[in-house]
């Protein structure tokens, strides 16, 4: 029988010829990841952990990038014992402070790589689908269990098939893409389901796809997923990772879809998520000249090189409007030191934007860049929720790096279009 | 017995604030924020046996154990919803907190509407209606049966290191 992707890797981790949607198996994934919650979580299972110790020293993917450096002594403590553990077990795949989001570490130290499974206790964990990976979210108590145990069960989804037909206009991004069909499929859309990424999906670079695969969740998908292609295998490449080193799955041409929806690009515009959930989508002229005190460029939904090129393009010689505070938000150490090397982070700065560590901080309100009841704040990050960025008074809108930056300059939400008419 | 009533798609945010992820992880620190930026009314006046009825995608967002730890410690008897959002629903297992995916009952319920849950037969009466939810998959009740994910991990572990 044929099998989709999600299909077709569970299968291939429970050990079996065949799955079907709804069927429970047990997995062992190729790793797991924490951030700054591995404190809690190794907290748990303190006695466990003296009496069993950790099912496999190469499972654990520890990354320190939601409150960093640490905003007080409580922070700090966490971060300590965090280090504590991982020496006393010897944990190689431990990422300190200003590394990097864990999400874009993943990434870029190769430990997603095509057809493995990862789990994480973050909703983002989704993202490695951008590299054809299986990743999914679970919480604090799941990872303390699979950090002793190494398997954990999983219920077989049902998939989506989403097949991008055509290119995407100039100044509308992969972002807009992503936010456009969870304004149509709706925060739960997708809830509990597998979903796929097809047709013309090479126009995307692996940066892309990430955004896309990274917003899975904020349709409530399980995983989200790009097929492996000469772009994958190129970034891989790029990063050190043979071909050798990876197996890719691709889903079987006459698999079974719960649903199939298909998206011409070159018909989406440039759109927004207004206040107060990803789904509430408005193409950008329904929200223009919206007044923003604040623009956070970054995170781990667009904060790589390509974006801060996108917006020092924009922004470059010119001056963010003196109403609008710019926080720029590198995903890593990697990319920060990259887009210092292009000037980007220069021509940015020198346009009036902020640099903060490579983290996750202001996305969820846990560290800078906080808002201020009755500000409203423009944002490239993956959530808008009420409360989320530190005061439920405050506003959150969500768009592309290009819109970002154009609407810095002018103080208010502005259509990327025009600046590039100019 | 209070139902409380939310609508669509309660994130987690609106169930626990991110501000306060890094900083409370028992449950008395947890208590005092449950709900806090949807509904202040509710940890002050939240009681053992209380249900919630809720909408579709009820906790989506974060991965954030904070709100279930909250709301099992509350005494909430159990989260009936149109639906839930899957790491919540996973999580929910995990502490042993009852979710009850019924549409039709959270469309059934008016205020005032004299509300009885019988977790053992599997069912939840709404006035003059009754409706019952299915019983987990055996894998998973295996996990509730012994109190929660971490003490079903020790049964486990236990059972491993004894063969």
């Amino acid at each position: 029988m044929n099998m989709t992707f999600a299909e077709k890797i569970l299968a291939k981790y429970a050990g079996e010829t065949q799955v079907q949607p709804g069927q429970i198996v047990t997995v062992r994934p190729d790793h797991l990841l924490m951030h700054d919650n591995a404190a809690p979580i190794i907290a748990k299972i303190i006695p466990e952990l003296k009496e069993y110790g950790v099912y496999s020293k190469d499972l654990p993917v520890i990354v320190l990038d939601h409150v960093i450096p640490a905003a007080a002594e409580k922070n700090a403590l966490q971060h300590k014992q965090i280090r504590e553990f991982v020496k006393t077990y010897k944990i190689p795949h431990f990422f300190d402070v200003g590394d990097g989001v864990c999400h874009q570490i993943i990434l870029e130290k190769g430990l997603a790589l095509p057809g493995t499974l990862i789990l994480g206790s973050d909703s983002h964990t989704c993202s490695y689908g951008a590299v054809g990976a299986f990743s999914s979210g679970i919480d604090r108590t799941e990872a303390a269990a699979l950090l002793l145990t190494g398997e954990t069960w999983l219920k077989i989804p049902q998939s989506i098939k989403i097949t991008l037909q055509k290119k995407l206009s100039r100044w509308v991004t992969a972002k807009d893409v992503i936010l456009s069909i969870i304004g149509d499929v709706s925060a739960s859309g997708a809830d509990y389901c597998s979903v796929e990424f097809h047709g013309a999906v090479s126009q995307f670079s692996v940066d892309e796809r990430f955004t896309i695969a990274n917003m899975g969740v904020e349709m409530g998908a399980k995983n989200a997923m790009f097929p492996v292609d000469d772009v994958t295998m190129q970034y891989l490449s790029s990063i050190g990772v043979s071909k050798s080193k990876y197996k890719p799955v691709h889903p079987d041409a006459g698999a079974t879809y719960e649903r199939e929806l298909t998206y011409d690009l070159s018909a989406i515009e440039p759109v927004v998520a207004v206040p107060h959930s990803v789904d509430n989508v408005k193409s950008i002229s329904e929200v223009e000249g919206i007044e923003i005190q604040q623009c956070l460029l970054g995170t781990c939904t667009n904060g790589r090189v390509s974006d801060f090129k996108a917006a020092a393009k924009i922004l470059k010689g010119k001056k963010v409007h003196p109403a609008v505070r710019l926080l720029l938000l590198p995903a890593s150490r990697t990319i920060y030191l990259d887009a210092v090397q292009e000037g980007y982070i220069k021509t940015l700065v020198e346009a009036g934007g902020t640099v903060l560590p490579p983290g996750c901080g202001p996305c969820l309100g846990a560290h800078q860049g906080a808002l201020a009841p009755g500000e409203r704040c423009l944002s490239t990050s993956n959530r808008n929720f009420k409360g989320r960025m530190g005061c439920k008074d405050a506003d959150i809108y969500l768009a592309s790096p290009v819109t970002v930056a154009v609407s810095a300059l002018h103080g208010k939400i502005t259509d990327p279009r025009k600046e590039a008419k100019k | 017995m209070t139902i409380w009533r939310y609508k669509d798609n309660i994130n987690t945010d609106m169930l626990f604030p991110g501000k306060y992820t890094y900083t409370c992880s028992t449950a008395e620190e947890i208590k005092p924020h449950l709900l806090e930026d949807l509904d202040p009314l509710f940890a002050k006046n939240v009681k053992e046996d209380d249900l919630i009825f809720a909408g579709r995608n009820f906790g989506c967002g974060s991965s954030r154990e904070q709100p279930v730890l909250g709301l099992k410690a509350v005494g909430i008897a159990a989260v009936v919803a149109e639906s839930f959002a899957r790491i919540f629903y996973r999580s929910s297992i995990n502490q042993g907190l009852l979710l009850i995916e019924c549409p039709e009952a959270v469309k059934a319920y008016k205020q005032g509407d004299d509300v009885f849950l019988d977790v053992e037969k599997g069912t939840l009466s709404i006035g003059s209606k009754t409706f019952s939810f299915p019983k987990l998959p055996t894998e998973i009740l295996a996990i509730c049966d012994a109190g929660g994910l971490l003490p079903y991990t020790r049964q486990k572990l236990k059972q491993k290191k004894k063969r």
